[in-house]
């Protein structure tokens, strides 16, 4: 027995510790529940070398912030005439944009959607990797201590990188979107087609599930779907490289990130994402009317000076600014935009004239109108004309204080404004009866037809 | 500080007699750290580094040097496992630990036989034995754990190449940690 033992100790030696690690491979293969934990022995690892891999870390940005920012100077005056130039065309583009932003909000507004807003941020420094290429995580300086917690999604401005896998005090370990053991719920930006991001052992990023009947173009932009209530929908992904048939029915569709996963230094982890509707309050009353009164050619300025002169100073000016009330004679031509707050009236919620002629603007006077709507009682918000009897182009342009009866349904005004607007050159024609000499503020008598006012 | 002569036993090559080193506990324990941590390092910054393993060459230079394979074997189990607790959740404390202990029996078992101080030799054993170390990792990834690890040959062929290059300026370097 010696002798066996003393003949072959090394391949028993080999052999129990080989069968040891087996066993312990084992015993974490067989508890998937404590897929989501920290093992301790990680812990401690990971919490030792942390330290030195920050201080590493963050000593060399010092020495290369010093040397960038103090001693290596060159080229910055041009680089800062360049950035400027092109701060000057992304300001041009912004204000395109943010038009076009308002504008969906305010679409998103009236169809109740709810949206996913990223509420706030931890910026943190990538410290180091796993270091080998069959795993591609990362780790960061920020951890439990600055609020990280696990499946928190992490960001660059350029796209998303991942998301928090395992947290310990003071750093984080990030799976990446090109680890295979990574998914990412993403979506073809045009075609809108949806699929699950997935990585690859060669650190490749590929689009699964997209049925092989589709047409997916390289170069086509992939964002998130939102469908993993991890990363906020529409953040950039990546673009598609190439699209061929795979084994199975779908496509096999390879995927650039958008972020430059192999260099990152600081990443932006998501902690807090808010789901709530688009804020549109600053945008001003909604009504379908609206939003496509903006789109439609604006009123020459001969009405404006009419209506000026007609004895409406500074509420009939005000009122006429908006796009509906401006007579652009669109869709619901003039409306009876109110006066504006604080003049002393009281607001004409949704007071339609129901007799006035189309184009003329119901804006009625600052100070008299009030007063007539007080004391005769002829504009109250119950005296809304009928669809079919208001005559076209005198649609009620409610406040954003307006009682929420008089206010006009997008939908009611759409229809209207679809079946009875007649061309818009026809609607900005001021009408005899609004003479400057007029009776200003006082509405017009009720038709023959016209329900009795009360 | 110690150097042991091991006697004849049919070595491979010419020389008759071929020496075993020992090593100062400082250096049993950092270099290999050091390994490591610049493993989980290097990569943030040098981008194509992951295909270098330090830690591998660090378990062939420390097994061939002691030419002790019970040593091979505990040497390469501790590296494996300090680079598994780096590697990741779904990555098993084990999988380096396996692939480099067979590595470290293998290495110190062979260096018995052969001259492993010249260049060339630590060129071919780190080339070949790199491909063993991928093969036992993807057997144990594959095998074991049901993984769905891609094989390469054109790709373990580069990082083989690229290991034994680099693991000649290594060893170089590692050689003035041997006690004489």
């Amino acid at each position: 027995m010696d002798t066996f033992l003393g003949r072959y100790r090394n391949l028993l030696v080999l052999a129990a510790i080989l069968f040891a690690q087996i066993i312990g491979l084992a015993l974490q293969v067989r508890r998937p529940s404590d897929a989501g934990e920290t093992r301790l022995i990680r812990l401690w690892a990971v919490s030792a070398v942390t330290p030195i891999e920050s201080a590493v870390i963050h000593s060399q940005e010092w020495v290369a912030n010093l040397w960038t920012t103090y001693i290596y100077l060159h080229g910055v005056r041009r680089e800062n005439r360049e950035l400027r130039a092109e701060i000057g065309q992304m300001k041009i583009e912004e204000a395109r944009l943010s038009e076009d932003a308002r504008m969906a909000r305010r679409i998103q507004s009236l169809l109740a959607f709810k949206e996913q807003y990223i509420d706030s941020t931890i910026a943190a420094q990538v410290i180091g990797t796993s270091g080998s290429e069959q795993s591609r995580v990362l780790y960061i300086d920020k951890g439990s201590n600055d609020g990280i917690t696990v499946d928190m999604a992490v960001i660059t401005p350029s796209g998303i990188v991942g998301k928090i896998a395992q947290v310990f005090p003071d750093s984080a370990q990030v799976l990446p979107i090109n680890d295979q053991f990574s998914g990412v719920g993403a979506a073809l930006k045009d075609s809108r087609l949806q699929g699950i991001l997935k990585g690859a052992p060669n650190g490749a990023t590929t689009l699964q599930y997209i049925m092989s009947d589709e047409k997916v173009v390289p170069g086509e932009e992939v964002v998130t779907s939102g469908g993993d209530r991890i990363f906020p929908k529409g953040l950039p992904v990546g673009r598609v490289v190439s699209s061929e048939p795979g084994k199975d029915l779908f496509l096999n569709i390879r995927v650039i990130p958008s972020a430059r996963l192999d260099q990152l230094e600081e990443v932006l982890v998501v902690t807090k994402i808010t789901e709530k509707m688009p804020d549109a309050k600053d945008l001003g009353p909604l009504r379908a009317s609206d939003i496509l009164a903006e789109r439609l050619p604006t009123v020459p300025n001969k009405t404006e000076v009419d209506a000026a002169g007609n004895a409406k100073p500074a509420g009939g000016a005000a009122s006429a600014t908006t796009p509906a009330a401006t007579g652009t004679g669109t869709t619901a031509g003039t409306a009876a935009h109110p006066a504006t707050p604080g003049t002393g009236t009281k607001p004409n919620v949704g007071g339609t004239i129901p007799n006035r002629p189309a184009g003329t603007v119901a804006a009625p006077h600052p100070t008299q109108a009030g007063a007539a709507g007080e004391t005769n009682g002829t504009v109250k918000p119950k005296a809304i004309t009928p669809a079919t009897d208001r005559p076209s182009g005198t649609a009620a342009k409610p406040l954003n204080n307006a009682a929420p009866a008089a206010t006009t349904q997008p939908g009611e005004s759409a229809a209207q404004d679809n079946g009875d607007s007649p061309p818009a050159k026809k609607q900005v024609k001021p009408a005899p009866d609004s003479a400057p000499n007029a009776p200003s503020a006082q509405p017009a008598p009720p038709p023959a037809g016209a329900p009795p006012q009360p | 500080m110690s150097t042991r002569v091991m006697p004849f036993r049919g070595s491979l090559t010419s020389r008759e007699q071929v020496s075993v080193y020992e090593f100062s506990w400082a250096a049993i324990i950092v270099i290999p750290l050091v390994a490591v941590l610049i493993q989980i390092f290097i990569p943030v910054k040098v981008r194509f580094l992951p295909i270098v393993d330090l830690p591998f060459m660090v378990t062939i230079f420390f097994a061939t040097a002691r030419r002790n394979p019970i040593s091979g074997c505990l040497t390469g189990c501790a590296i494996g496992l300090m680079q598994d607790l780096f590697a990741g959740p779904s990555h098993p404390l084990g999988m380096y630990g396996i692939a480099l202990t067979i590595i470290g029996y293998l290495a110190s078992s062979l260096g018995v036989k052969i001259d492993v101080d010249n260049p060339g030799s630590r060129f071919l054993i780190t080339f070949a034995f790199f491909g063993v170390h991928q093969g036992v990792y993807y057997g144990v990834a594959h095998g074991l754990l049901r993984q769905g690890l891609q094989w390469s040959w054109s790709h373990t062929a580069i990082s083989a190449l690229a290991n034994a290059v680099l693991g000649i300026f290594v060893y170089k370097f590692l050689d003035r940690f041997k006690q004489r």
